[in-house]
């Protein structure tokens, strides 16, 4: 058995999601090889400090640079022969990427596996999340996306695995990277975020998204919404959590002014800890909620932010 | 230029599903259905880029039972022209439903695929991609914007960290996010026209296309319940909460 990981990087780092999908790739069992696609030498040396991994691969072409769908999959699938399994983390890149190669090696993906049974068994969440499916693949090959939020990540550092240049493949030339707007921010990424702080159709305006900014600073957290929120316009949708957007498990997630949808309890109802402020008491969000605070988030939110100067530990 | 919009029959999105009793699945019996969400703003799309006069037929296309051909009929009475069921009573998976569009596409020969880019019952993600790689035609997924023009498709693309513009050459598979637009809902008159749209039914065979699943459900449970926690009184005592019980911050 062996296992091929694509890494997502950026800027010489591996992106957290990445170094869960190794966590799984360690599940399965076998060889573990992962694969930096794009001239990064930085995250190649990140890559062979990851527990684990016995080997680095890289492809140092441009084309690799913006991880288009169209030449990674080539590239992936001119590897595919020295492995049985083909594994990435469920981020952007990976769902645009893994289905592709997956039917060019004629095969059913396995998307977002929650847990490794055995090499050829897995459970995903179906039903945004209300059903649990255990499910055994028929096929030679496994090519899986893993739900980041439910592998513990392997730590960053404890591997010296050797790096090696990967075999080359095709370049197909119909798709073209123009340009990408990126919401900048000094905050954790959401799917990595220890805290997230997210607000909902309640909130009223993108404007009032503001005031958790103050709260989400101090905890060191990510800022999510719910995807009402995002539908009404008041933030993009990086920020939704929720069945069609990022799943989190943070060890504190708070959710302000979000009524919970089944949608949006999909991405988030594996949080430790959960605390909800809604002004609305049958709220279904309080029905999951470890805390529940019920009244006006306009008054609670600069409340919290207060008490939580006064009583900061030393 | 032709659209093919595939058209999946899901539970409906406000259902609280249930697992069946005998953890073979999902309790559909009784359950209400509707067109899968992002297959509609799928179809909206496609109806708007007839208005623009950048397409000239939309066929809407369902894979599965008979009563998907409502599912169809909802397409059309949002502005698609004709439709086509290709019905099996096996639940397919994204492999076998990309492989009866591909045998389409050779058939309809059109310039353009838009699909939901998942489908809220199996939440695969994966057929859009699958298609365009049997096509081998380039993908524009997770799509909130999408401008034709001159044989090119530049699409905005909804990722992790916010929006990526990408060119891809025409024919093309596009999957459909959630902000590319809002589906209107169909008229009355428009409800009534559709009934007289075609819809043609052919079954995998006719395709050339096993579609025996390769996964086995061996079982699905409900996941973990959370318990309900407490309702706190004040601002004071959830921080005191966090700190001293929960001890997250």
């Amino acid at each position: 058995m062996s296992v091929l990981v694509l890494l997502d990087h950026e800027a010489g780092k591996i992106k957290q999601p990445s170094r869960s999908a190794v966590a799984a790739a360690t599940k399965i069992g076998g060889d573990v090889h992962v694969l930096i696609a794009g001239a990064d030498a930085g995250a190649a040396e990140a890559a062979a400090k990851l527990p684990g991994v016995a080997k680095v691969l890289t492809a140092d072409n441009e084309a690799y640079a913006h991880a288009l769908a169209e030449p990674l999959a080539a590239l992936l699938v001119a590897l595919a022969p020295g492995y049985t399994h083909l594994l990435s983390a469920s981020t952007a890149t990976g769902k645009n990427i893994m289905p592709r190669v997956a039917a060019l090696l004629d095969v059913q993906p396995l998307s977002d596996i929650a847990e490794v049974i055995d090499a050829e068994t897995f459970v995903r969440p179906i039903y945004a999340g209300n059903g649990m499916a255990t499910v055994k693949s028929a096929d030679a090959k496994k090519v899986i996306t893993v739900r980041a939020a439910s592998f513990d990540p392997v730590p960053a550092e404890g591997g010296s695995a050797p790096i090696e240049a990967a075999a080359t493949a095709d370049i197909p030339t119909n798709s073209r990277f123009i340009s990408a707007e990126l919401s900048k921010s000094e905050r954790p990424e959401l799917t990595a975020a220890r805290v997230v702080v997210s607000g909902g159709r309640g909130m009223q305006s993108g404007a009032n998204f503001h005031l958790l900014d103050p709260i989400a600073d101090m905890l060191g957290a990510a800022v999510g919404a719910s995807r009402a929120a995002v539908d009404a316009g008041f933030v993009p949708n990086d920020y939704q959590v929720g069945q069609t957007g990022k799943i989190v498990a943070p060890d504190l997630y708070v959710a302000v002014g979000i009524s919970g949808a089944i949608q949006h309890l999909a991405g988030m109802k594996d949080s430790k800890v959960i605390v909800a402020i809604n002004k609305d008491a049958d709220a279904p969000i309080f029905q999951i909620a470890d805390y529940g605070l019920v009244g006006d988030y306009k008054v609670l939110v600069p409340e919290l932010m207060a008490e939580l100067e006064r009583n900061k530990p030393v | 230029m032709k659209i093919l919009v595939p058209v999946k029959r899901v539970v409906d999105y406000n259902v609280k599903v249930r697992v069946k009793s005998d953890q073979t699945g999902i309790e559909l019996a009784g359950v209400k259905m509707a067109m899968n969400p992002f297959d509609e703003i799928a179809v909206e799309e496609a109806v708007r880029l007839k208005e623009k006069g950048v397409a000239t037929e939309i066929v809407a296309v369902s894979v599965g039972i008979t009563a998907c051909q409502e599912t169809i009929r909802t397409a059309l009475a949002m502005g698609a022209d004709r439709g086509i069921l290709v019905e099996t009573d096996v639940a397919t998976e994204p492999l076998a439903v990309a492989k009866i569009l591909k045998a389409l596409a050779d058939k309809e020969q059109p310039g353009l695929f838009i699909l939901g880019k998942q489908a809220i019952d199996d939440d695969m993600n994966a057929t859009g991609q699958m298609l365009a790689a049997l096509l081998g035609w380039p993908q524009g997924t997770f799509a909130s914007k999408i401008d034709i023009a001159d044989g090119t498709a530049t699409v905005t693309r909804e990722v992790d960290g916010g929006l990526e513009t990408i060119a891809i050459s025409m024919p093309a598979v596009v999957t459909a996010d959630l902000r590319l637009n809002e589906p209107r809902y169909a008229s009355l008159p428009n409800i009534m026209k559709a009934r007289k749209k075609p819809i043609d039914v052919v079954k995998p065979a006719d395709l050339g296309v096993d579609v025996t699943p390769r996964l086995k459900i061996l079982k699905v449970v409900e996941p973990p319940k959370r318990q309900a926690g407490k309702k706190v009184a004040s601002v004071a005592e959830l921080v005191d909460k966090l700190r001293n019980e929960a001890k997250v911050i």
